[in-house]
């Protein structure tokens, strides 16, 4: 049986092999985040029923009681520690104590409006990034450089919290740009659930002004959040290119007579793209962190806020789970980004 | 020598920027001719500015250098030429061959991919097409299954088989002249023999005339017509490839050829003492001088002018007739 186990393993296309062996670490991962945050929530000060309940229940030695039973407080950490594992293994992550619904239900609703945020914020700054490193690279220590090397370094120097607040209130209450905070108007009714992005799914289906209605209000928080990722892929780009386009292959496609523009989009930025999609792996869990702040500046009802909320409360069943939903985010990024090396250089094989 | 030469340069003069604000000479007052036709070789050690000539002529410089003189190339100059011009003869009407066959292909682009994209540039021609003229040439060079080559990518690839992949590459867009900066350097030697006799058929099979620049005067005396010597930035000896193997003018050509193994007689190899000037501190009057044998008072001085000692026949050394056999037996 074991035979015949490793030998089909060995027989699968390598890449399958090491997706395959990398979700099994990834869920060993996954576990662990689990145990450093039961412990983290357990190690912080303060009482979840003081938290929770109302100081006159609190006070009541039997809602008290009755509240610890509820939501298994009165056992023993070890044992709730392993009730949780073991309600984890079918899928439930238990209930919060703050909405009163279970977790994953909670999870799905808010991390589509984050995964939203992110998506179009990495886009910005992706796109953003990789123009401008590109642009300091080729007009390496002149003028376009120097500028470049100046907003980079201060997209990475700035506190996503203040500017989401200085923008908040340039762009919204001063300059009237900006619709204002949320994910649409008041009473406007959202896009039938397809995805959960509203962008996406207004256009899906078919509603014009919609879609320009979540555009408007996710241009502000998005931005917010892409300041500090384009920095951090500007300087990497710009590091990468400038040591690509030294390479004698980048002269040899010179000397062949192509177009300037060939040689550095085709012949120098590929071997830049494995860097490139390196720091946007680890740019997108900064991007994650980040959006806790300007989600509750922005009152953008994602993960950020929801994870904000859960700490504030001692919701240790939303706290973990949202530890454990970004882990898992996280997780299959980086898995993403190393199948992409593979698909970028030809000469990594798995 | 066959016909009026394909490339003419005259008094090529190549400066780059120095940080402290100065300017380095990297080649002065450079003549060369290769004629149609014909390999001619430039040779000299490292930092002698061979490279920088050849990149001068392609126009591949790096920024900030400054480039005088003339080089006609069929009957145009190329250094008074516009950018756009110039884009247009390179990879078309004059290919260059790199040192590394192992870092001058592209890694991450198969090898159809890169040997079609200047054709179809060059040419506005289909992908399909381009892919033929690919399997066509290398063919030409000897690369078994070039169809199935096509496909794969550099890594795939021994050493001479990238070699033979480029130099196939350089040859896509049929061009007149191939700049080859040191394409034997990085190979062994039974594969530098190979890659050698591959040049000298498809000089005869295509009319093609080929610029070889090596350090290796083996390499230089296996196929070249011409020797040009070049030692730090100028031309020190020129003439026919027998002439000047055989019976060298110059003592630094002298010297090189002392220098390869199985020469100099039963004294073995012998080399040069010192250490070749690097480009900061060329010294006054003639560059060689701290190193030579022969060293004169007004060596020291004045820079020897490169003078014709016969039709075809140049040299830059006053010590002029030197007897072959005194440096042999000094």
């Amino acid at each position: 049986m074991m035979q015949m186990i490793r030998s089909g393993w060995y027989r699968l296309p390598g890449l399958l092999r090491f997706t395959l062996g990398r979700l099994v670490v990834g869920a060993l991962l996954c576990v662990g985040v689990t145990f450093i945050s039961f412990t983290l929530t357990q190690v912080v000060p303060g009482d979840p029923v003081m938290a929770n309940l109302g100081e006159r229940a609190a006070s009541d030695p039997e809602i008290v009681a009755l509240y610890r039973e509820r939501y298994g407080l009165d056992q023993s950490l070890p044992e709730q520690y392993a009730r949780y594992l073991g309600r984890l293994l079918q899928g439930d992550l238990g209930e919060s104590q703050q909405t009163h619904r279970p977790v994953a239900t909670d999870l799905a609703t808010y991390m589509s409006a984050t995964i939203e945020l992110a998506i179009v914020a990495m886009i910005l700054a992706m796109a953003a990034g990789v123009a401008l490193g590109i642009t300091a690279a080729v007009w390496r220590n002149r003028w376009p450089d120097q500028a470049i090397r100046v907003i980079s370094l201060a997209g990475v120097s700035v506190p996503t919290f203040w500017l989401a607040l200085v923008c908040l209130y340039v762009f919204f209450f001063k300059l009237n740009l900006s619709p204002g905070v949320g994910r649409l108007g008041p009473g406007t009714p959202a896009p039938p659930t397809l995805t959960g992005l509203y962008t996406f799914d207004a256009l899906l289906s078919g509603q014009w002004g919609l879609f320009r209605e979540a555009l408007s209000y996710i241009a502000l928080p998005a931005l917010v959040l892409a300041t500090y990722t384009t920095g951090i892929v500007t300087r990497f780009t710009r590091v990468a290119m400038l040591d690509s386009l030294g390479n004698d292959y980048v002269r040899a496609a010179r000397a062949k007579g192509l177009p300037a523009r060939t040689v550095i989009l085709r012949h120098a930025l590929r071997p830049a793209l494995a860097a490139i999609v390196t720091v946007s792996g680890m740019a997108f869990g900064r991007m994650l962190a980040g959006a806790v702040l300007v989600e509750s500046v922005y009152s953008w009802p994602g993960l950020g806020l929801y994870a904000y909320r859960s700490a504030l409360t001692l919701d240790l069943q939303a706290i973990m789970g949202v530890s454990l939903i970004i882990a898992v985010i996280y997780i299959l990024v980086n898995l993403g980004v190393d199948i992409l090396y593979a698909v970028i250089d030809p000469r990594i094989r798995y | 020598m066959t016909g009026a030469p394909l490339l003419d340069v005259t008094d090529l003069t190549v400066s780059l920027p120095h940080p402290d604000g100065s300017r380095l000479f990297a080649v002065r007052d450079l003549n060369l001719r290769v004629g149609a036709g014909q390999i001619a070789g430039l040779a000299g050690e490292s930092g002698s500015g061979k490279s920088i000539t050849s990149l001068a002529l392609m126009g591949l410089l790096p920024d900030g250098a400054k480039v005088s003189g003339s080089a006609m190339f069929e009957g145009r100059d190329l250094l008074s030429m516009s950018a756009r011009d110039r884009a247009a003869l390179r990879g078309r009407q004059m290919a260059m061959i790199f040192q590394d066959p192992m870092t001058a292909l592209h890694p991450m682009l198969s090898i159809g991919r890169q040997m079609t994209e200047h054709y179809r540039h060059h040419f506005a021609t289909t992908q399909a097409k381009a892919m033929r003229r690919a399997e066509e040439m290398l063919d030409l060079v000897r690369i078994p299954d070039p169809r199935g080559a096509l496909k794969r990518s550099p890594h795939q690839f021994s050493g001479g088989m990238r070699q033979r992949i480029a130099i196939a590459m350089a040859l896509c867009c049929e061009p007149t002249l191939i700049i080859a900066d040191e394409p034997t350097t990085a190979l062994d030697v039974t594969v530098q023999a190979g890659i050698l006799r591959l040049f000298e058929r498809l000089r005869g099979e295509l009319d093609l005339s080929v610029l070889l620049i090596t350090h290796d005067l083996g390499v230089m005396s296996a196929v070249a017509d011409r020797v040009s010597v070049m030692y730090a930035g100028r031309l020190v000896e020129g003439g026919a490839r027998a002439d000047v193997l055989t019976r060298p003018r110059h003592p630094y050509t002298h010297g090189l050829l002392n220098a390869l193994p199985g020469a100099g007689g039963s004294g073995g190899m012998q080399t040069i003492p010192g250490l070749p000037p690097s480009i900061a501190t060329h010294p006054p009057g003639c560059a060689f001088h701290p190193r030579c044998p022969f060293c004169a008072p007004s060596c020291k001085v004045d820079t020897p002018p490169l003078v014709a000692i016969s039709d075809d026949r140049r040299i830059a050394c006053p010590i002029d007739p030197l007897a072959p056999k005194k440096v042999t037996a000094s």
